[in-house]
């Protein structure tokens, strides 16, 4: 930080996001008003490289910055019955999935894949908040038993990813009902002595909280993230009086115990490796891309020229 | 006093008819005004009958908030013997918006856990208005986990609007004992049956519900959202209420053809609250009926199937 980034440029952007800007190129951090060129905001994942902020990320573009080398591996969802209630409120429901699913290019609000972190074999599933505001319908119930299925099935940990406005309330009832078939899901994890790590991202309300997302062995969140049962608003008109500052966000809910953690985006790949490898009992990561020579997990695979030397 | 709803106007007027009319000849000795009285009667008993009949979600809504239908206490203390409520969560309070207990039931002892909403103004504020705080949900774990020591079944009796939206009630963590509770529900190793009495809110009602078999009386609700919750949301108008309760299929007859709920338990005519004592003891008869099913199975097998079971929920939609 100097003058230039905390003066200057605030003041140039300034001038400039009184202009149109092509909005491919250009984004505008919504809380300090930055402009940030889009290849510098997605190789700082969607952080804001002026104040932190960490805006909005989608579960592909997550899982090609969590995986070594970017490669992941999708694992298969069932498909549930669509429209199971023929819903309808001012639009009907299947109109609304079809324009979800166009704006996002995704199925549904939830990306199941496997693949290694620092060479650590997990699962991952991440919530979509951009597909109708990642609500936990049968897809995502799906999503999460597919998930844990997997995990069971390779002896692997899961880290979930949440972010969701909450139930489908398009799906009544049987969204609901993903509270308990997720939390199946967790306990097939905790019996099968899997990790299950949830990083809480913004936001994380309603039923997902209340069931899968407030479960994991070790709770991580993303800085600033809401995080709540009942939204604030509906509090304030509840008990008629204001909410403290920061209420309800990662740090307030880290501050009353409800979390292990508050990790920056850009951190969070690390230490992810670094918790997951110490719950399954295995060595250190190897940092960076190969194997850095005396490393111990590799020893017996990789011999160190100079071990090999004496044993001669 | 009968409180009436909106669409029992017309029934009011009748039934009031009625009444002045009796009135009238009790203070005229010469009056015989009982053969108009009981046509009258007669005409409500009618109209009643067929109000009930038909009753839309929305109807269903109000009668299952009604203020005089039966609460959780209501049933507890006709129902059980040896009623012995035990309170608190061992780490903040004791939660009165959920009751709680050792009592038998046809002589066997089971740990019972419900939300109470109250019946005047001073019982519903001290309970809440049957909307728990964590310190509920963590009693219900701690008694669940009391039950499946001792081999006791559980019933649990669900009536609440949902889950308190208090500032104390979210710093304390009011998902999380959501989320314990149900994890709870599908950890028990003995027999857990559930009968929604009135109002099955939200997660606040999943925490006590996700059981081996779910009762819903006729005239209850289960639903993911408030209809006036839903209307703001998706209508953004809250008076479209009548609209979000038909779409959100939240009466008992919907969520028995989508595999939610397993019984639906007959009211007398007029809703629960015109035969209060019938009530209590269809109930009574449907948590008998579900236990049986359930005594002597293995543990692990209840446990099992109550996971299975909402596994495969959600596997058929509604027909069309």
């Amino acid at each position: 930080m100097n003058w230039i980034s905390n003066y200057v440029r605030p003041r140039i952007n300034s001038i400039f996001s009184r202009r149109e800007v092509p909005e491919n190129l250009w984004k505008k951090c919504e809380e300090c008003g930055t402009m940030l060129f889009h290849r510098e905001l997605s190789d700082a994942l969607n952080v804001c490289t002026n104040c932190g902020h960490h805006m909005p990320l989608s579960p592909r573009a997550r899982f090609a910055a969590l995986f070594d080398g970017g490669v992941f591996s999708q694992v298969p969802v069932p498909e549930p019955v669509v429209d199971p209630l023929h819903f309808r409120d001012q639009k009907k429901y299947p109109d609304r999935l079809r324009a979800a699913q166009k704006a996002t290019g995704e199925a549904e609000a939830m990306l199941v894949a496997t693949g290694e972190i620092g060479r650590t074999p997990i699962v991952a599933a991440a919530q979509d908040f951009s597909f109708m505001a990642g609500s936990m319908g049968m897809y995502v119930g799906n999503a999460i038993i597919a998930a844990a299925e997997k995990a069971v099935e390779m002896k692997r940990p899961l880290i979930l990813f949440s972010a969701a406005g909450g139930a489908r309330m398009q799906e009544g009832i049987l969204s609901l009902m993903q509270m308990p078939r997720s939390t199946v899901a967790v306990q097939m994890l905790k019996e099968a002595g899997l990790p299950y790590i949830v990083v809480l991202t913004h936001p994380t309300t309603g039923g997902v909280t209340a069931s899968y997302a407030m479960l994991g062995d070790v709770q991580i969140a993303e800085p600033g993230a809401l995080i709540c049962f009942a939204g604030p608003r509906v509090i304030e008109q509840t008990i008629r009086e204001k909410l403290p500052e920061g209420f309800q966000r990662a740090e307030y809910l880290l501050d009353h115990g409800m979390l292990d953690r508050v990790t920056p985006r850009g951190e969070l790949r690390d230490e992810l490796i670094s918790i997951t490898r110490m719950l399954l009992g295995l060595d250190p990561a190897v940092k960076g891309e190969l194997p850095a020579p005396g490393d111990n997990s590799r020893s017996e695979a990789v011999t160190d020229p100079a071990d090999a030397a004496s044993r001669d | 006093m009968t409180h009436y709803l909106d669409f029992e106007k017309p029934l009011a007027e009748i039934e009031g008819k009625a009444a002045e009319l009796r009135a009238m000849g009790r203070a005229n000795e010469d009056m015989d005004v009982e053969d108009e009285a009981a046509a009258l009667d007669r005409k409500a008993a009618d109209l009643l009958k067929s109000l009930y009949a038909g009753l839309s979600p929305w109807r269903k809504c109000q009668v299952a908030r009604h203020p005089e239908r039966p609460h959780c206490k209501d049933y507890i203390e006709a129902l059980f013997t040896e009623w012995t409520p035990l309170a608190g969560d061992r780490n903040f309070a004791d939660d009165q918006a959920v009751m709680g207990g050792l009592a038998r039931l046809d002589g066997r002892p089971v740990m019972v856990i419900g939300h109470e909403k109250g019946n005047d103004t001073r019982s519903r504020l001290e309970r809440n208005f049957g909307m728990a705080r964590p310190e509920g949900y963590r009693k219900a774990i701690r008694l669940m986990q009391m039950a499946d020591r001792f081999g006791l079944p559980v019933v649990t009796l669900v009536d609440t609007p949902g889950a308190y939206p208090g500032k104390g009630a979210e710093e304390r963590g009011q998902s999380e004992a959501i989320a314990r509770a149900t994890e709870t529900c599908l950890a028990l190793k003995v027999p857990l049956v559930s009968v929604i009495i009135g109002e099955g809110g939200s997660g606040g009602a999943v925490a006590f519900a996700t059981a081996n078999r779910v009762a819903m009386l006729e005239h209850a609700i289960y639903s993911v959202i408030s209809p006036e919750g839903c209307a703001s949301i998706l209508w953004k108008d809250a008076e479209k209420m009548r609209e979000a309760a038909e779409a959100l299929r939240l009466t008992a007859q919907d969520l028995k053809e989508l595999g939610v709920c397993d019984r639906i338990i007959r009211e007398p005519a007029g809703g629960a609250h015109r035969a209060p004592e019938a009530a209590i003891f269809a109930v009574g008869d449907a948590i008998a009926a579900m236990l049986k099913e359930l005594y002597g199975k293995d543990g692990t097998a209840l446990r099992d199937a109550r996971r299975k079971k909402y596994l495969a929920i959600g596997s058929k939609g509604l027909a069309a």
